[in-house]
């Protein structure tokens, strides 16, 4: 049987996601959200979902990371819901719980090892040097302080560990 | 002499380095200045990073945000994401002191400090805002006189309440900078639909990314494409990337190299042979 979380709303709020309170079930968005012509994302039942503290309802399953983050929900929105900040917290409190999928920790580790989501490569380097471009760019993965100073924040922050 | 800092992001330099030659010499030519911002990361990017922790995603866009200040610049983005995420990022920070603060506490161990000052640009806003089409119009040398599917993407325009550059449902920005490149910007129905690539969904779910990808190439096809002309590497990507097994071969180009062929730069400054949907022009 599903079960109500009572203190979901706050979790969801610490989050960044009390605006989920505020929905009023128009249907609006899943009507305008393109990725619901092919998912099984229907955010205003992640969003009633939220309201209800149906936590297991509102993360689980593959719908939540359906979403492009394209903002037309928000656009649309009568009641100024910020649909996409609701789905951010939702995944965040997702991944928390330990649901981060395999692609997207190859991502996360990538920034954790250059400082950027894309790595560079030979093939690259040959580009921008005929480019008259230098093979690395003059960012955090070309300098081991400053990528020292970003090692720092990924480390306090928890990161670097939330995704190993 | 107007001056920004130039943020690179990933996708650019580690792809589509054609991209970021093509903006120096777009911008050295308009008379606008770039400043490399030395040592800056990943923005970090707002569909993945900022989906598995906020915490983190926050910081590490203080830290880019506050090496702009450092250097007393505003952020000039090429790239959506990069955009989205550090115009919220510093939006965030400047509403509330007390996120400010936590963030500062955080940026005080690595000796950096910020207090709210740098504003983040995207180029073609730039473009358009502060050099403007008629200085635009006078420096092209070689009109380009394609029937072209300008393509926003998603973060340049919205949120709208928070960005208010355009209005999201049907734009007018890029059509008129594209025109100012001697290209003819096609009128056309979902000018403000997602690429599919957003959010995590090209590394995790590519097939329904594909979908989306696809919905806007039959659209673009039917109404007589010859071009797609974005403003985002991400968009530039997953248009790029897909077309062949979609059956699709629409030249991709983004803005800057757009802007690069028409103000006369050599074809090979283009970086036009890491395309993979081939660019004939
Ligand atoms: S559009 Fe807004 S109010 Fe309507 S269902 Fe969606 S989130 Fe709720
Ligand atoms: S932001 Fe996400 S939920 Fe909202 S319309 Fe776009 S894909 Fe759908």
């Amino acid at each position: 049987m599903i079960k109500p979380v009572p203190e979901f709303a706050e979790e969801l709020a610490a989050n960044g996601g009390s605006s989920a309170m505020l929905c009023f079930q128009c249907g609006t968005c899943t009507l305008k959200c393109p990725s619901a012509k092919y998912t099984s994302l229907r955010t205003a039942h992640i969003m009633r979902a939220s309201q209800l503290g149906l936590k297991d309802e509102a993360i689980d399953g593959d719908s939540l990371w359906q979403c492009t983050t394209c903002y037309t929900c928000v656009e649309w929105c009568p009641r100024n819901v910020q649909v996409v900040d609701v789905i951010t917290a939702l995944r965040n409190i997702a991944v928390a719980d330990g649901m981060l999928h395999e692609s997207h920790r190859k991502v996360a580790q990538s920034l954790v090892k250059f400082g950027h989501t894309v790595e560079n490569n030979e093939k690259i380097k040959a580009l921008r040097k005929e480019l008259r471009l230098p093979e690395n760019p003059p960012t955090v993965m070309n300098n081991t302080a400053a990528k020292a100073d970003l090692d720092k924040i990924l480390n306090l922050t928890g990161f670097d560990k939330l995704v190993k | 002499m107007a001056k920004y800092a130039f943020f690179l992001g990933c996708i650019t330099p580690f792809r589509y380095p054609g991209i970021e030659r093509s903006t120096r010499e777009v911008f050295k030519t308009l008379g606008v200045e770039l400043v490399d911002l030395e040592d800056a990361s990943c923005c970090p990017a707002p569909g993945v990073i900022k989906s598995f922790n906020k915490a983190t995603w926050l910081a590490v866009a203080a830290r880019n945000l506050a090496l702009a200040e450092k250097k007393g610049l505003d952020i000039v983005t090429i790239c959506n994401g990069c955009y989205g995420s550090l115009f919220d990022a510093a939006h965030e920070l400047h509403k509330d002191p007390k996120i400010l603060d936590d963030v500062n506490k955080i940026l005080s161990e690595i000796g950096l400090k910020y207090s709210g000052k740098t504003k983040v640009r995207h180029f073609a806003e730039v473009l358009y805002k502060e050099v403007g089409v008629e200085k635009i119009k006078k420096a092209v040398k070689k009109p380009t006189g394609y029937k072209t599917a300008v393509f926003y993407g998603c973060h340049f325009l919205k949120p709208s309440k928070l960005k208010q550059l355009d209005d999201p449902e049907d734009p007018k920005i890029l059509d008129e900078l594209v025109e100012a490149a001697g290209a003819e910007s096609m009128s056309r129905k979902g000018k403000a639909m997602c690429c599919g690539a957003g959010g995590g969904l090209r590394s995790q779910f590519g097939e329904t990314a594909m979908k989306f990808t696809k919905a806007n190439l039959e659209r673009m096809k039917a109404d007589g494409a010859e071009m797609i002309v974005d403003v985002c590497p991400f968009c530039h990507l997953q248009f790029d990337a897909s077309q062949k097994e979609l059956g699709f071969d629409l030249p991709v180009l983004h803005l800057s190299q757009l802007f690069g062929i028409a103000m006369g730069m050599d074809a090979e400054d283009l970086g036009l042979n890491a395309h993979i949907t081939p660019v004939k022009l």
